[in-house]
């Protein structure tokens, strides 16, 4: 099987300090893949590494299936095909727009690079700025010509480094939409930086999710937020409780709110003490139900409610409800769980 | 763990190919060019002899009573000036305000003892307006008061004319940096317009306030020309009387060390107050400043509160020596007049392209290998300009001294030749003195460029496939050629307004336009000494227009 990146039990680290861990992952081309985790987890010294900017201690990378990365070689920067849209987006402030996007196309005749331009700057959406410098465009724009460039000399695989942090909120997710679908019209291979799990929802096929340097869990959004195997990654990605339970066969544990029922096997033996994940999502507002608990705090989300509960003993969830319920602090309101994704932990040993 | 092999380099880091005397490299020039300081400071704690204890018992109070009360003058002096002008047209509306925003720095161009020189010829006795005065009235000779420019309070007014600038310069800075909503907020909370002056603008400022005044004052305490020719005891003056009336280097260099003491002191309290300055900036929300208009004698009251300054301290002086000029270009500009223009423009670019060479060089540097070794030589470098040149000579010439004659007995014992003085009279201690005083600031400037080619810069262009090379040509050169221009240009200008380490360490018979000025004048020749001094001002007003019109267009958020 052919794949446009491969990283292979890399390791990597400043001076004298290790940072990543046998990290691996594979992209096939045109698949867009992130690493996903919180700020210090390494996951910049692996797209540095891919880029050429660190070396490897060990492993191996691939870009192409050509090895670029290795314990004893390392392909400098400027010989890997590889684009890089950079946080702060590093726009060569002495240069036009079009000379900014054009500075990787050097080797091609003018007309060629002119019309290479232009094509760039029609595809991200700023046909009519190729004239005005960097410090006359909005921070938007400015990551727009930044992604043009690094697309222009069409590169094997395009890096990008946290490249929406330095936006307003609002705008991140619609960007990285933006960004996905330019990408997706060119078939580029991607890897995305970031610390923002709904940019990562936006952008990604594939999510990485590294902590202290070593990849934890690889897959869809979808299966990070439903399937997370390790406390870290259910804390990391999503919102949640841990609520105990007690397991009763191979399919079915017993909680506060009831029993429920996985579509997998249970991994311990019957009347063992577990956890188990609640996402809000889980919990539904009914008042026909025989389990309540009392509200404890509410956050309006416009669409729906936040409801923080406290269940009689003592265990607190959350419950995300339509708009319309509107229910006062202290108010009991009756609650029961809808779940497919039976998340299981063993007992954590601190309680 | 870490058993790489060697080839594989961080090409982040190292842009330029490593090269293996560039760190050894840096800290030779460090130690080089701070050699004339250390030996200074080791004279504080340099054993006394009869000299020294005979300027103890005689000189030294006045010296330091003078040096006091010279501070405290010209502090007061440009501290009204200064904040005062800042604040006006900083924060109010009135005639004339946009022209004078950057025309107040103009002063900065006269070195101090030039303006003095022209306020001697104008003031005194002989001079036009005493002249007229007696003219109209029928007055003699001691019929009337008039005030002696010649003095410790002219002298402390002249300082203040042409020093306030830099008071004025962070004051404006700081005020235009304060955020609005501290502003607005003062006012929501009951105060007036200059109630929030006083409780909030001003402490707000006050930090870039101090470190301005520090910089008057250290200009204060390191002017030599001025204070000679005003026949001022003070440390400058009794440096070069000890070394050359007494012949005492040791005494004059104890003498050095006590002031660089005081120097030293007024960095301490500049580098503080600009870091607490970074401290006070609390908000990052700018938008357009709210503006006094101010109408009827207010305005004309802030129109003379800033004309005042600009016309004492620039355009009666310019307009006096364009006058003396007029009168005696005829006989003064002549062949030799020329030749000393040109050698002044040689020494004063062959000493700026040196600075920007080191500057470049140690700058570079830094940004290859940081650590704090090289950071700290950088710094060590970089506190030369604080340093009097009086000081910087005595610095310079004992150690060179020491090296001649070391050299030549070496040479006279093993071949019976001897060298005699190598380097202390020659052109190479001059441009090392210039070396020591003026790399810091071609360095502040090199640096401060190279700080805006941020490393992700580096490292798109390598993404781009540039290799390390390309990326100097086409990204650093293009980004850095406006500050290595201003860091030449104010350096050329300082090296060709430099007075008095010229004038010890000169090599006999070799003559700048500023030791030309300045022995025309001790001469009482001041008419005569109009054109070099209208040179040298002429060329000092270029960093003075460059910085105003950055002064006019930068506005932090704007």
């Amino acid at each position: 099987m052919t794949s446009q990146l491969d990283v292979v039990d890399l390791d990597a680290g400043y001076d004298d300090l290790q940072v990543l861990n046998q990290v691996s992952f594979r992209l096939q081309p045109g698949e867009i893949g992130c690493l996903l985790g919180p700020s210090g987890c390494g996951k910049s010294t692996v797209l540095r590494c891919i880029a050429g900017f660190e070396p490897a201690w060990n492993g191996h990378i691939f870009i192409d299936n050509a090895e670029v990365s290795s314990r004893r070689y390392s392909l400098p920067p400027e010989q890997r095909n590889i684009g890089m849209v950079f946080q702060d987006f590093a726009l060569f402030p002495h240069l036009r727009v079009e000379d900014n996007v054009g500075f990787g196309l050097k080797h091609l005749p003018r007309r060629e690079r002119q019309s290479r331009i232009q094509e760039m700057l029609a595809i991200v959406g700023m046909p009519a700025y190729a004239q005005a410098y960097p410090h006359q465009l909005s921070g938007g724009q400015q990551q727009r010509i930044a992604l043009a460039r690094a697309l222009a000399p069409r590169p094997t695989i395009l890096l990008l480094d946290e490249p929406f942090s330095n936006m307003d909120v609002e705008l991140r997710e619609q960007l990285a939409r933006e960004v996905r679908s330019i990408l997706k019209q060119e078939n580029n291979t991607a890897v995305l930086v970031t610390h923002d799990q709904n940019e990562a929802f936006a952008m990604a096929d594939q999510i990485c999710v590294i902590n202290e340097g070593s990849i934890l869990q690889q897959g869809s959004g979808y299966d990070l937020y439903h399937q997370p195997n390790s406390r870290f990654v259910a804390d990391f990605i999503g919102q949640g409780v841990i609520i105990p339970a007690t397991v009763e066969d191979s399919t079915t544990v017993k909680t506060e709110l009831g029993r429920i029922t996985g579509d997998s096997i249970i991994d311990a033996a019957p009347g063992s003490l577990v956890d188990v994940l609640i996402r809000p999502d889980d919990v539904i507002h009914d008042d026909a139900s025989e389990e309540s608990a009392i509200v404890v705090e509410k956050a309006f989300r416009g669409a729906n409610f936040l409801y923080f509960l406290r269940m009689d003993s003592g265990v607190e969830v959350m419950c995300l409800a339509p708009s319309h319920h509107n229910h006062r602090i202290n108010e009991r309101i009756g609650i029961r769980l809808d779940l497919d994704h039976l998340v299981i932990f063993a007992r954590a040993e601190a309680g | 763990m870490r058993d790489r092999v060697d080839d594989v380099t961080r090409a982040s880091a190292r842009l330029l190919p490593q090269l293996q005397l560039w760190r050894p490299g840096i800290f030779l020039v460090a130690i080089l060019f701070s050699l004339p300081i250390f030996t200074i400071v080791s004279f504080l704690l340099h054993p006394a002899n009869d000299i020294w204890q005979h300027l103890l018992d005689t000189v030294l109070g006045e010296y330091l009573l003078n040096s006091a009360l010279l501070v405290v003058g010209v502090g007061i002096g440009t501290l009204v000036i200064g904040v005062g002008c800042a604040w006006l047209t900083s924060l109010c509306v009135f005639p004339g305000k946009r022209l004078f925003a950057w025309a107040l720095l103009m002063p900065l161009a006269f070195p101090g003892y030039i303006i003095a020189y022209t306020y001697t010829g104008m003031f005194d006795f002989a001079g036009p307006v005493q002249s007229l005065l007696r003219e109209l009235s029928g007055w003699g000779f001691r019929d009337y008061y008039f005030p002696e420019i010649r003095s410790l309070g002219g002298a402390i007014t002249m300082f203040t004319l042409v020093l306030y600038p830099y008071v004025y310069l962070l004051a404006r800075a700081a005020f235009l940096e304060q955020s609005v909503c501290v502003l607005e907020v003062s006012r929501t909370l009951g105060c007036s317009v200059w109630s929030s002056f006083y409780r909030v603008a001003l402490p707000l400022a006050r930090p870039a306030i101090v470190a301005g005044l520090s910089l008057a004052l250290m200009e204060t305490l390191a002017d030599y020309g001025m204070v000679s020719f005003f026949g001022l005891s003070v440390f400058t003056t009794g440096i070069f009387r000890t070394w050359f009336g007494l012949g005492d280097a040791a005494a004059a260099a104890k003498l050095a060390s006590i002031l660089l003491l005081f120097v030293f002191t007024l960095v301490v309290i500049e580098r503080w107050s600009r870091k607490r300055a970074q401290y006070h900036h609390s908000s990052n929300r700018y938008s357009v400043l709210p503006q006094y208009r101010l109408r009827g004698y207010r305005a004309w009251l802030a129109f003379l509160a800033c004309l005042l300054p600009l016309f004492f301290g620039f355009v009666l002086p310019a307009g006096q020596l364009t006058v003396w000029a007029l009168q005696t270009y005829r006989h003064m500009v002549d062949a030799s007049f020329l030749a000393l223009t040109l050698n002044s423009i040689l020494l004063a670019a062959s000493a700026a392209v040196l600075a920007v060479v080191l500057a470049l060089f140690l700058a570079y540097g830094k940004r290859q290998f940081r650590g704090p070794l090289v950071t700290a030589s950088i710094r060590v470098v970089a506190t030369g300009y604080a340093i009097p040149g009086t000081v910087v000579a005595v610095g310079v010439i004992i150690p060179l001294a020491w090296f001649d004659n070391r050299v030549d007995s070496w040479m006279s014992d093993h071949f019976d030749v001897s060298t005699g003085l190598l380097l202390s009279g020659s052109l190479f201690a001059l441009m090392f003195a210039y070396m020591v005083r003026f790399l810091a600031i071609s360095v502040q400037s090199v640096e401060s460029g190279l700080g805006k080619i941020r490393q992700s810069m580096d490292d798109a262009a390598r993404s781009l496939a540039y290799t390390p090379a390309q990326i100097l040509l086409r990204v650093h050169m293009p980004l850095m050629k406006a500050t290595v221009l201003t860091a030449f240009l104010i350096v050329f200008v300082d090296v060709m307004k430099e007075l008095p380490a010229t004038l010890i360490l000169r090599p006999f018979d070799f003559n700048t336009l500023a030791v030309r000025a300045f022995e025309l004048a001790g001469d009482e020749r001041l008419a005569d000494s109009s054109t070099a001094a209208l040179m040298i001002v002429a060329v000092g007003l270029v960093p003075v227009l460059l910085l105003s019109r950055s002064i006019a267009t930068a506005r932090a958020g704007s």
